[in-house]
């Protein structure tokens, strides 16, 4: 638990020497600039329905003969795949890393507090926890968006399903944290420093945040880039069940959604291309987040 | 030991009422069981003393109650599409969804278990370092993906299996199963690959490093220096030690499992309980909603509280005593 003190040396010498480390750090930093940029790349403005025309629909990508105008061909819709791809990528990305953020905010809190004070706050806290790891998040999801859909109908659903999508993963997930930052905190605080801090009369709150939180930083950057991963696929699932960000706005899983109708009739560009771009990121930040495990814990496996 | 299964039990109860609450707090939210009863046509009056004589304008709890009281005698209300009870339409679907978990469970210990102890054994062989590739990839690619990748390689390119439905089925002891045909087996190997595929990586991982730090332990030295073959001591000391945590982690994964037969039974419209759940959505049936929620919550409580009682009766080092930890 205790790997914090050499995180900022020799990571980038680390990440070099690792081969399948410093691919997927190259292929995610491409991935998260031309998503977050997608708006200056995309030849189309996919969100924006007049510019895409039905005449154009289910054009093969180039190499098929096709249109030049479309590089990786058109959904149903005529909607420049590559465009709508980028944007896509950009949804997944935002989902992913704000959900995470949310589970981080509130497991910290909890696990903090838990960890800390122990005794009756924490069995109370971490019987909350068990509770809701018993609901698996991709149930609790469907159920909670599917009556969110029902209740407020389509068209605000429409407007408002990214925030209720990371609300819903964001709070769903947060016992993932609660439980390694309180066993963090309950290593800590035996040690000396913190009984030190307590002697010269500093209050909890600033022993918590000067002094213990910071030494969890490692095991929480290790988990929260397989929260970060998770997030984007329980979306793209979601959005396959309809459940996720609407056709209008589609994020990778949507797209998916969108050309599975078109599979059985051969446009398969459709389906293949969102779905390779969804399994790159998410391998690229699984991947890194191996590497940094491995780093960050260099006591396992390192004979 | 008496007090521990009490105290297991006990919170079992307490999950069990959580869930029902919450199912049941989506009743209000989704339509009025009138209209979906008797349509828009009734009159105001009639329609206020229907609402009165149903007892929809009671407070909340006391609905609530009558509806925990019908839930324990196995009335858990009527499907409004179906025109049954949501219970007997839940059971009637609940053998094609065992049939496709009991089917992923056997993929997943057949290569599970091998592939995570050789890993784990030879390190640095190929053979190892191609599975945990696989598996990397593997975790990263949604159980739906590898549904649409199966479907579209086997069914639409090449054309040698089913895409959808279960088949011929035959029925032993009231049980309706896939199992027993060429016709249903073959119908079932592509769900059951694609549900196994998200689980399978995450089990060879855990067992490869359960077992890389059983193998580092002092008991693991001494067995090896008091002269035992080195066989006995991977697969007696070793293994056996690294079953622990595998027991525990593999109980949640199989209430997983459950959730993500929604996916894959949507994408090859398998006739089981997490297809019928999604249509139950999309028809706003709340009655089958709310079952599904409960019957489901109901295997997951149940799985959980095994695997504690399981994990407590194997691991010498959990007090079975009523006082907590």
């Amino acid at each position: 638990m205790n790997a914090a003190p050499h995180l900022h040396s020799n990571v980038l010498r680390s990440l070099l020497r690792d081969r399948t480390a410093a691919v997927s750090a190259a292929v995610l930093c491409a991935l998260l600039l031309a998503a977050l940029g997608a708006p200056l790349f995309a030849p189309f403005d996919p969100w924006d329905q007049t510019q895409f025309d039905i005449m154009d629909a289910e054009i093969p990508p180039l190499g098929g003969g096709a249109d030049a105008r479309f590089v990786l061909g058109t959904d149903g819709m005529g909607r420049d795949m590559l465009s709508a791809m980028l944007y896509g990528a950009g949804i997944s990305i935002v989902i992913g890393v704000f959900a995470t953020l949310l589970q981080a905010a509130i497991g910290v809190v909890v696990g903090l507090a838990a960890g800390y004070f122990g005794g009756r706050l924490d069995s109370f806290l971490m019987r909350i926890a068990d509770i809701q790891l018993s609901f698996t998040t991709l149930m609790v999801a469907i159920v909670i968006l599917a009556v969110f859909q029902a209740s407020v109908g389509l068209r605000f659903y429409e407007e408002y399903a990214l925030v209720a999508i990371v609300l819903v993963i964001g709070i769903a997930e947060w016992p993932q944290y609660a439980r390694t930052v309180r066993a963090c905190a309950l290593a800590e605080k035996k040690k000396e420093y913190v009984d030190a801090a307590r002697v010269i009369g500093l209050p909890p709150f600033t022993i918590l945040r000067r002094h213990i939180l910071p030494n969890t930083f490692s095991p929480l950057l290790v988990i929260s880039t397989v929260q970060v991963a998770n997030a984007i696929i329980t979306e793209a699932s979601l959005a396959f069940l309809g459940l996720g960000m609407p056709v209008t706005k589609p994020s990778l899983g949507s797209l998916i959604r969108n050309g599975f109708e078109f599979i059985f009739s051969g446009a398969w560009w459709i389906t293949a291309f969102p779905a390779l771009l969804l399994v790159a990121l998410i391998l690229s930040i699984n991947l890194l987040g191996d590497w940094l495990r491995d780093l960050l814990n260099p006591r396992l496996y390192r004979r | 030991m008496f007090a521990f299964l009490l105290r297991r039990l006990g919170q079992a109860v307490v999950v069990m009422l959580v869930i029902s609450l919450l199912s049941f707090s989506i009743q209000d939210e989704l339509g009025d069981p009138l209209r979906e009863l008797v349509g828009q046509s009734v009159s105001e009056e009639t329609r206020e003393e229907l609402r009165e004589e149903m007892g929809l304008n009671d407070p909340f709890l006391a609905q609530y109650m009558r509806f925990l009281r019908g839930a324990l005698r196995g009335d858990l209300g009527v499907s409004y599409f179906f025109k049954r009870p949501a219970l007997d339409v839940i059971l009637d679907k609940l053998p094609a969804t065992i049939d496709l978990v009991l089917a992923a469970t056997f993929w997943i210990l057949l290569f599970s278990v091998p592939v995570g102890v050789f890993a784990a054994v030879n390190p640095r062989h190929w053979f190892s370092n191609l599975a945990m590739g696989l598996s990397a990839v593997g975790i990263s690619v949604p159980v739906f993906l590898t549904a649409i990748f199966l479907i579209y390689l086997f069914s639409v390119e090449l054309g040698w299996l089913p895409s959808y439905g279960r088949g011929e089925t035959t029925e032993i002891f009231g049980w309706e199963t896939g199992l027993l045909t060429r016709d249903g087996l073959r119908h079932l190997l592509l769900p059951s690959i694609s549900l196994a595929s998200v689980i399978l990586p995450l089990f060879v991982r855990m067992i490869r490093s359960e077992m890389m730090e059983a193998l580092e332990a002092e008991y693991v030295r001494f067995a090896r220096a008091k002269g035992l073959r080195e066989g006995r001591v991977r697969m007696v000391h070793a293994f056996k030690n690294t079953l622990l945590p595998v027991i525990t982690v593999g109980g949640v994964q199989i209430g997983i499992m459950v959730a993500y037969t929604i996916l894959t039974e949507t994408v090859f419209q398998w006739p089981g309980m997490g297809f019928m759940f999604l249509e139950a959505i999309n028809r706003a049936d709340t009655p089958l909603i709310v079952a599904y929620l409960i019957v489901v919550g109901l295997i997951f409580v149940i799985v959980n509280t095994v695997v504690d009682i399981v994990y407590g009766l194997v691991n010498p080092a959990v007090k079975l005593t009523g006082k907590p930890a």
